[in-house]
């Protein structure tokens, strides 16, 4: 077997693999991005729509085109990206992280590094994980999987489409599936609002006339061979109207049902998961329970844009150069998700430095306040005219408001939406 | 025989866990066989929908043909594993009673296993039971533990016991869907709904769901087949509450209850449930029976939770009466009867493949041992089950083994190409034979590659391309 050593390695080379391998080489140090696909890029590569990169470059790019002006990036410096290669088992050698890779050209690699920054994304929620009942016919598919077949592999899965729930993928593939002429029915969300971003909506169905059944479950889904059609039953006071359900005829069912960070790798390295957020537990630097192993992006929380996720990616990098560097965390403080919040990530926060924060809401609410608490004391609030689960808060704390917990001892951060 | 030849010594009827171990057997003599299915692939019926157990021998009485071929079947899976390569391991059983009421049933299940003279059968206190599994509710009193009894894949002991019979000259024909049936002289002329026909000097009706169907055709005996519909679901290998050994509840008169089985692959089986329904080709799960199954589950095993559903499925079970009917009808000539095989007929299947061979002797079928009879299938080594030391030399012989294509289930490009030449070409065939789309996924990642692979290995066409045969076609347009 092929041994191969460098300061850091990457795991994943979609956004944030790239951007956080991008802050090692920027400082001289050795780095490796491993990446299961041909190419670098991940799952920008099928988001060939555009609204990328408004905030990282000011401009609305497709994500093929934000994937490529990183890759330009990366092309440029001395990382050395390992495409078509999949890690297989991740493990802690004394002070060295052993990564066993596979590829068909080079066979397995044992890759030694002292820094790992874990960026694998997330995977799609199946129909299993929404246990929705009936057959099991051919036609049900996730929408990312749609998405990968329509957009690269040029085949089309279906002419007659339900999309189940809201989530951003499903509404772009509403679009989609209506422009290479298919009929998009109906888009199914259990929830009394949709899980997509509000822009996708409008841009996605309302402009499409495709239909938004909120506070609606699939109860079943129908055929032998191929899919025939789905059941939907509305729910009204948190129950099913079983009497009202009716029946949409289709030879599709596309699912848009969340997502969730892909750590199985992780738990096998003894990565210790927030079941909140599916990610690892992070400190103040991103960094896992495991010292030198750090995380960014959606393997670590779902993130709404891409340009949160380099952001986020490229402080991992940071403060995992730092870290090689032999820069070791100060006093930290935990972040604690008050009333009202779904998680807060990073859960902790370092009083001597500005910390970037991103959390999600529990709740859809107009006027909302967003309220941090250093032990128990107001140290920020900030007006928001409009919340909602779907659409993540970023929020950035400095020394000025932490100071206090400096001298405190066993000091608690609590965020919360009143 | 001639290749190609229409006209056979035996055709059996059905290309499920009864008819492939006919088959494999029979395929050990000087003999024409012919296996026809009416599915794409073989196992397609009820033998990939079941619980994949192989029984501990104490659940029936020795008066009926089934607890006998049971107990006889159950020991013959050490040496079919070691020449037919599918996974197959002895965890052993235990009974959960988890109520005093329910430790007299306990004793009688132990009774029985004794006088069926199970090996190494034990009554168990409370502490032995949480000492077996200790995973196990705080609330279980005692049970029963039957070491012998095991889990097994059961597609793949299809799949491989057909492959064996095919190399030692069994032909197949999928699609193959029996529409009637005439005999003139001494051979039956089967006629398919495609149109397709074989003639056969003997037929086994190894049918399951539709042998009542397939008994009408050939004039045979008029007896209804029913289904029972048994409900389950998947949970991900990561789940804590994977047991060591198959975890069952006390029986009732009707089913063997809801288990909670560790499958042989790594991933736990919760279920079956067991509802009459008319339509045989019924498998749709109900959110109703799904909560049952998680209720009682939980009652077994605590941790047992919803988080970790990959995905449910249900398996129609056929049953007649009490027990199996495998006899020659007493109307049709050279025509052997193998219906109502349920539980344990997955167990008891390599004894049935013995049974009716014995049964054909006795109508008159000459048997002759092959001399060059091979027992074996070739091994497919899956990347899975290798150290990375192993799986490294293996790339360096086939580059293909380091393309994973499945990422759940770390099923690499060669296992997909090893599936298609094998002649599984639709993705629940591949699926079956190598586990690609069986993880946590669902296929959400490896679906287009696997599309891919089949196109370019078979030439096959975009359109061509189903989930399990006719009607199933997985792509409707191109761009």
């Amino acid at each position: 077997m092929k041994e191969m050593r460098f300061d850091a390695a990457v795991v994943g080379g979609g956004a944030a693999g790239m951007a956080a391998a991008l802050e090692f080489a920027a400082r001289g140090l050795t780095c490796a991005v491993i990446e299961r696909e041909e190419q670098l890029g991940g799952i920008l590569m099928q988001c060939i729509h555009n609204g990328f990169g408004l905030i990282e470059f000011n401009e609305e790019l497709s994500g093929p085109e934000f994937a490529e002006r990183f890759e330009e990036k990366v092309r440029k410096t001395a990382i050395t990206p390992l495409c078509s290669t999949t890690v297989i088992e991740m493990e802690v050698e004394g002070e060295e992280k052993v990564l066993s890779c596979v590829s068909s050209g080079l066979g397995v690699i044992r890759l030694r590094a002292k820094a790992v920054v874990l960026a694998m994304g997330c995977r799609e929620r199946n129909r299993g994980n929404i246990r929705i009942p009936g057959s099991r016919p051919a036609g049900v598919y996730t929408a990312g999987l749609a998405q990968r077949l329509v957009n690269i592999e040029g085949y089309v899965p279906g002419k007659d489409v339900v999309i189940i729930g809201s989530g951003d993928i499903g509404l772009i593939m509403a679009r989609r599936m209506s422009w290479v002429g298919c009929k998009v029915h109906a888009v199914v969300e259990i929830l009394p609002y949709p899980s997509g971003l509000t822009r996708n909506i409008v841009q996605c169905l309302n402009d499409f006339g495709i239909p938004l059944y909120l506070s609606h479950l699939t109860t079943n889904i129908y055929g032998k061979d191929r899919v025939e059609g789905v059941e939907i039953t509305p729910i009204e006071n948190g129950a099913l109207m079983l009497e009202k359900s009716f029946k949409i005829p289709c030879d599709t069912v596309l699912l848009s049902v969340g997502l969730v960070p892909e750590n199985e790798l992780s738990k096998n390295m003894g990565i210790e998961i927030n079941p909140m957020t599916n990610g690892p537990y992070v400190d103040a630097c991103l960094m896992t329970n495991i010292p030198g192993v750090f995380a960014c992006g959606n393997v670590l929380h779902v993130h709404d844009l891409v340009d949160f996720v380099v952001e986020e990616a490229r402080r991992a990098g940071a403060f995992a150069a730092e870290w090689l560097a032999g820069k070791r965390g100060g006093k930290e403080v935990r972040v604690k998700a008050g009333p009202n919040v779904r998680y807060v990530s990073p859960s902790k926060v370092a009083p001597a430095r500005d910390n970037k924060l991103y959390l999600r809401t529990l709740v859809v609410k107009n006027d909302a306040v967003l309220e941090v608490k250093l032990n128990n004391k107001i140290v920020r609030q900030v007006k928001k005219s409009h919340v909602q689960p779907s659409e993540m808060i970023t929020l950035t704390l400095g020394q000025a408001e932490l100071e206090a917990a400096a001298s405190a001892p066993d000091s608690v951060l609590e965020i919360s939406i009143q | 025989m001639k290749p190609g030849s229409d006209s056979f010594d035996v055709a059996i009827v059905g290309a499920g866990v009864s008819g492939a171990n006919i088959a494999r057997r029979l395929s050990a003599y000087e003999l024409d066989v012919v296996l026809v299915e009416k599915e794409a692939d073989v196992s397609f019926g009820t033998s990939k929908a079941n619980s994949g157990i192989v029984h501990g021998g104490f659940h029936h009485n020795k008066k009926y043909l089934k607890a006998r071929l049971e107990l006889q079947g159950a020991m013959m899976f050490d040496r079919l594993k070691a020449e037919l390569d599918f996974p197959f391991e002895r965890c052993g059983i235990v009974v959960a009673a988890m109520h005093e009421d329910e430790m007299r049933p306990i004793e009688q299940l132990y009774m029985q296993g004794v006088e069926n003279g199970v090996i190494g059968i034990e009554m168990c206190s409370r502490e032995r039971m949480l000492e077996l599994e200790p995973k196990l509710s705080e609330d279980c009193v005692g049970g029963l533990y039957a070491p012998g009894g095991g889990i097994v894949e059961p597609y793949r002991f299809v799949f491989s016991l057909v492959e064996n019979a095919q190399k030692n000259g069994v032909r197949l024909m999928t699609g193959f869907a029996v529409e009637s049936a005439k005999r003139e002289g001494e051979r039956w002329t089967v006629k398919a709904a495609d149109g397709r026909s074989i003639k056969a000097r003997y037929v086994v009706n190894a049918a399951g769901l539709f042998a009542d169907e397939v008994s009408r055709a050939f004039g045979a005996e008029d007896f209804a087949i029913h289904a029972r519909k048994g409900e389950y679901y998947l949970l991900d290998r990561m789940t804590k509450c994977k047991p060591a050994r198959v975890v069952f509840p006390v029986p009732t008169s009707v089913s063997k209850g809801m288990l909670v089985i560790p499958t042989v692959e790594g991933t736990v089986l919760i279920g079956p449930t067991a509802t009459a329904v008319q339509d045989k080709t019924d498998l749709a799960t109900t959110r109703e029976e799904l909560d049952t199954i998680l209720k009682s589950a939980r009652n077994m095993i605590p941790s047992v939770s919803e988080t970790d559903v990959i995905t449910s499925f249900a398996g129609l079970r056929p049953f007649m009466e009490e027990d199996f009917y495998i006899e020659p009808s007493k109307k049709a000539p050279a025509f052997i009867q193998v219906a109502g095989i349920q539980s344990p007929g997955l167990t008891a299947s390599p004894a049935i493949g013995e049974y009716v061979k014995d049964l054909l002797k006795k109508e008159g079928l000459k048997l002759v041992e092959k001399a060059d009879w091979d027992p074996f299938v070739r091994k497919v080594p899956r990347a899975k089950d290798l150290s990375p030391y192993e799986l490294d030399e293996l790339v360096k012989k086939d580059p293909a083994y380091g393309e994973i294509v499945c990422r759940c289930e770390r099923v690499t490009e060669a296992e997909i190409v090893e599936a298609i030449r094998r002649g599984h070409v639709t993705l629940d065939g591949i699926k079956y034979f190598t586990r690609a789309q069986m993880g946590r996924c669902q296929g959400g990642f490896c679906t287009y590659k696997i599309l891919k692979i089949i196109m370019r290995e078979t030439g096959m066409g975009w359109d061509e391309i189903t989930k399990r045969g006719e009607g199933s076609s997985v792509l409707r347009g191109e761009l």
